[in-house]
């Protein structure tokens, strides 16, 4: 807990948004307990917004008999939990624990397949609302997004805190699922106070105890410290950011290169990275997971072909194309194959795209059975740049035209108007249709 | 092995070879050079396996063997010692040190059994033929900068070498492409090409070849079989008694039929010059932040328009007199690809057959021409 709330200066009460005496514990208007009091709350407009437990909440919104039963949202008996509700968690239910477990832990819970369009039309709401506050706001996922309140004080008339608990309760009165939020004086910190109190939560770290803070907490709590790093340092000796900040940045750097700048700063509290609204992606990609494992390249085939179609299209409609394309398999036993390849000019066709997966795919089919198969581009550029006639390769200009007359079919007939026989007569999972 | 060499004999004969050695190697002995003295002379040889690099210095054999020692270590120690010192090489009993010494330095080197040394040499090579290494070179320059990096088209990965017939007479042609563009050079077939196989010569070969060409007056053997080709370069200049010879690996594939791709109905045709005209595109390329962004080529009424715009940075461009009577026309390139090929080009003037913003276009130089080049324009 952080040592913030109820301390002894003025805040406010989230559910009444009136101002709330120092050492206040309930609400002196409505009785709330849900005070919020920080010393430098007026001066923090960093925050880090988002949804609890999203897809669950949406859905329990939707059908309120689904209220008081855990929930777990995710895809068929061989998928992962994408969302679980905060009932099926209290069971030890996690996002990205596959079904099997999920189920084990919790098998009283009620599943439900994931409704990507409805989510992404309530995503786009609260993206909307949160777009009245300021245009700064940057996306992470379909259900958080960075906001910078600086300067919006005299728009809204309420420093950032209370616009923030304002928006808080709009989201829930109109939109009717709850989001958790986090002040901080920068983005680092404030990803980390909206995951402090969740559900409902509004925390805050200020500048001064930053440090204090963090020195206690584990290493993993830094952005882009995964296991492969956490096991390094913990070799060496690390395991709590407070170790971090007594050793120097240049020391840091010598041992862990760029990444021991950023361990350096993080470990500080300090993090100078901006909200930047239109933060272009840097990957496209699709993946798949099977109902079962798939050993057989010609099996796994239709199925990379139809991601592969997946991306392009995406990449078409972005107007853009990458240079490297990346394919990604998961084994049996849950570990993550990736091989990529550079193309000699950047692509957004289907053909090529699936052309350089499938020979990545085809070397790492060794009888090794698949759970999971994904393909992605990246170092994306503008579309004019992809695709140049080649001039020996007359069979890649010849698809790339026959692509293109599928791809103007589609946009007449819809997406499934034509389709190349590979793919035909097989789903997503490349089972028979 | 005990044998006496001139430093300049060694050093010249060492920096021949030890470039074929590659600087990180998984097996030990292709870290290495083999030494084998007899009969008057020292023969010195390394390879990649793929390709083999050999050649013999005169010395004063007092007492034949052979031995293998790391190629770039000893081409460092002899490039180091004085000018004009004699070497003396000694292999110690214990089969494992070379003793190099010279005045009053000495080395101690690890030795592994010449015995393991890969040999590349074994097979046969039906067709032989030869040619002056000024041509070969020409042909080896005029194409090599168009040769594709990409693994996956891995029979592009190098120079094709062939005999067409054309003009009424058999031509020896040399191709190289990288989907992008495509340099051709051809020169009269010499006797006893005719006949030889379609071949293609790998990259690294071709930059071993332009490196070993020296004497430009030179005759360079050339022998062929299936899957290799043997080149030997004649003795060249002072001290060299022995003749460098290279044996390659030939890339086991395919060329595309690339005629086809050689644009024959271009009818709009522009002179210029050539060197104003790569200083320009140098010039205005300079606003691109990547290497090899489009430059436009704007045509029309005895001028061109070079024009590069890079949204990040601004603008540049550039006016050229020309000679150009067609419809106006409007044309992207990469410029890098048009610098290359302006490099290419022997005559001042340049010549470039254009049809239209999509199309291949043709480049040669100007009048009679043994060589060509087209590139594929980008869209701007």
């Amino acid at each position: 807990m952080l040592p913030t709330q109820n301390s002894g200066v003025e805040g406010f009460c989230r559910d009444c948004l009136v101002p709330s005496r120092p050492g206040a514990w309930r609400c002196a208007s409505c009785g709330s307990p849900r005070l919020v009091a920080h010393p430098e709350l007026d001066r923090l407009s960093i925050a880090h917004v988002d949804c609890d437990a999203f897809y669950a909440s949406i859905e329990k919104r939707d059908d309120p008999s689904l209220r008081d039963v855990p929930l777990i949202v995710g895809g068929g008996k061989r998928g992962v939990v994408s969302t679980a509700c905060y009932l099926a968690r209290i069971h030890g239910v996690r996002s990205a624990m596959p079904m099997f477990k999920a189920l084990a832990a919790c098998p009283q819970a009620v599943v439900i397949k994931p409704n990507m369009e409805k989510y992404v039309k309530v995503g786009r709401q609260v993206r909307q609302l949160m777009l009245e506050l300021t245009p700064l706001v940057e996306p992470v996922s379909i259900d958080e997004a960075f906001l910078d309140l600086s300067g919006t004080d005299r728009l809204h008339h309420a420093t950032p805190a209370l616009t923030l608990a304002r928006f808080a309760k709009r989201v829930e009165d109109e939109i009717g699922i709850t989001i958790s939020v986090g002040l901080a004086p920068n983005k680092f910190l404030a990803k980390i106070a909206s995951d402090f109190e969740k559900p409902r939560g509004f925390s805050v770290i200020g500048a001064a105890e930053a440090r204090t803070f963090l020195a206690g907490q584990p290493v993993t709590l830094i952005w882009g410290v995964g296991k492969a790093l956490a096991g390094t340092l913990e070799r060496d000796g690390i395991r709590q950011i407070g170790q971090l900040q007594s050793m120097d940045e240049t020391a840091l750097m010598k041992r862990y290169g760029i990444m021991g700048q950023r361990l350096a700063r993080l470990s500080r509290g300090e993090d100078d990275r901006r909200v930047t609204p239109d933060r272009e992606a840097k990957s496209v990609s699709a993946e798949v997971t099977f109902d079962e494992d798939i050993a057989a390249f010609a099996r796994l085939e239709p199925i990379l072909r139809r991601l592969s179609e997946k991306v392009s299209a995406r990449l078409k409609k972005a107007g853009i194309g990458g240079r490297t394309v990346t394919v990604k398999l998961k084994t049996q036993d849950f570990k993550t194959v990736t091989r990529n390849r550079r193309l000699s000019d950047p692509s957004q066709l289907a053909d090529r795209i699936f052309r350089a997966g499938r020979e990545l795919v085809e070397r790492e089919c060794d009888g090794r059975a698949f759970r999971l198969i994904g393909i992605g581009v990246a170092d994306l550029v503008p579309a004019e740049a992809c695709d140049p006639v080649d001039l020996v390769d007359e069979g890649a200009g010849r698809r790339a035209k026959a692509e293109r007359a599928m791809d103007a079919v589609r946009a007449r007939f819809g997406g499934e108007a034509v389709e190349l026989g590979l793919i035909f007569g097989t789903d997503r999972r490349g089972r028979d249709r | 092995m005990k044998v006496t060499v001139e430093r300049a004999h060694l050093l010249k004969s060492l920096n021949h070879v030890h470039r074929v050695v590659e600087r990180r190697n998984t097996i030990p002995i292709l870290s290495n050079v083999l030494l084998r003295a007899e009969g008057g002379e020292l023969k010195l040889k390394a390879t990649d396996l793929d390709l083999e690099v050999s050649e013999a210095i005169p010395a004063m054999v007092a007492e034949p063997g052979a031995t293998t020692v790391p190629a770039h270590m000893i081409y460092d120690i002899v490039r180091k010692l004085q000018d004009g010192a004699q070497i003396e090489l000694a292999t110690r009993n214990d089969g494992a040190t070379l003793d190099l010494k010279a005045g009053r330095s000495k080395f101690a080197l690890q030795m592994l059994p010449e015995t393991d040394f890969p040999d590349l040499t074994a097979g046969t090579f039906g067709h032989r033929f030869s040619l002056s290494a000024a041509d070969l070179k020409r042909l080896v320059d005029r194409t090599q900068f168009a040769i594709s990096t990409e693994e996956t088209r891995y029979y592009l990965n190098g120079i094709y070498f062939h005999t067409v017939e054309a003009g009424g007479e058999l031509r020896f042609r040399a191709v190289a492409t990288d989907g992008h563009r495509l340099a051709q050079a051809e020169m009269v077939a010499p006797h006893g090409s005719e006949g030889m196989p379609g071949i293609i010569v790998p990259r690294k070969t071709v930059g071993e070849i332009q490196k070993l060409v020296e004497d430009p007056e030179a005759k360079v053997g050339v022998e062929v079989s299936d899957s290799k080709i043997r080149l030997t370069f004649a003795a060249a200049g002072e001290g060299a008694t022995g003749a460098v010879v290279l044996t390659s690996k030939l890339i086991d594939g395919t060329f595309p039929e690339y005629g086809r791709v050689i644009p024959q109905g271009n009818d709009k045709e522009l002179k210029v010059d050539r060197d104003e005209f790569a200083a320009a595109v140098d010039r205005v390329s300079t606003i691109s932040s990547e290497r090899g962004r489009a430059v436009k080529l704007t045509v029309g009424d005895g001028r061109l328009v070079l024009t590069v715009v890079n949204p990040d940075s601004g603008s540049a461009t550039e006016e050229l007199a020309v000679e150009y009577e067609s419809d106006p026309l409007d044309i992207g390139f990469n410029s890098r690809y048009l610098l290359d090929i302006a490099g290419q080009l022997e005559t001042d003037t340049a010549v470039f057959r254009l049809a239209d913003p999509g199309s291949p276009t043709l480049i040669h130089d100007f009048g009679q021409s043994n060589a060509l080049y087209v590139l594929m324009p980008m869209r701007v």
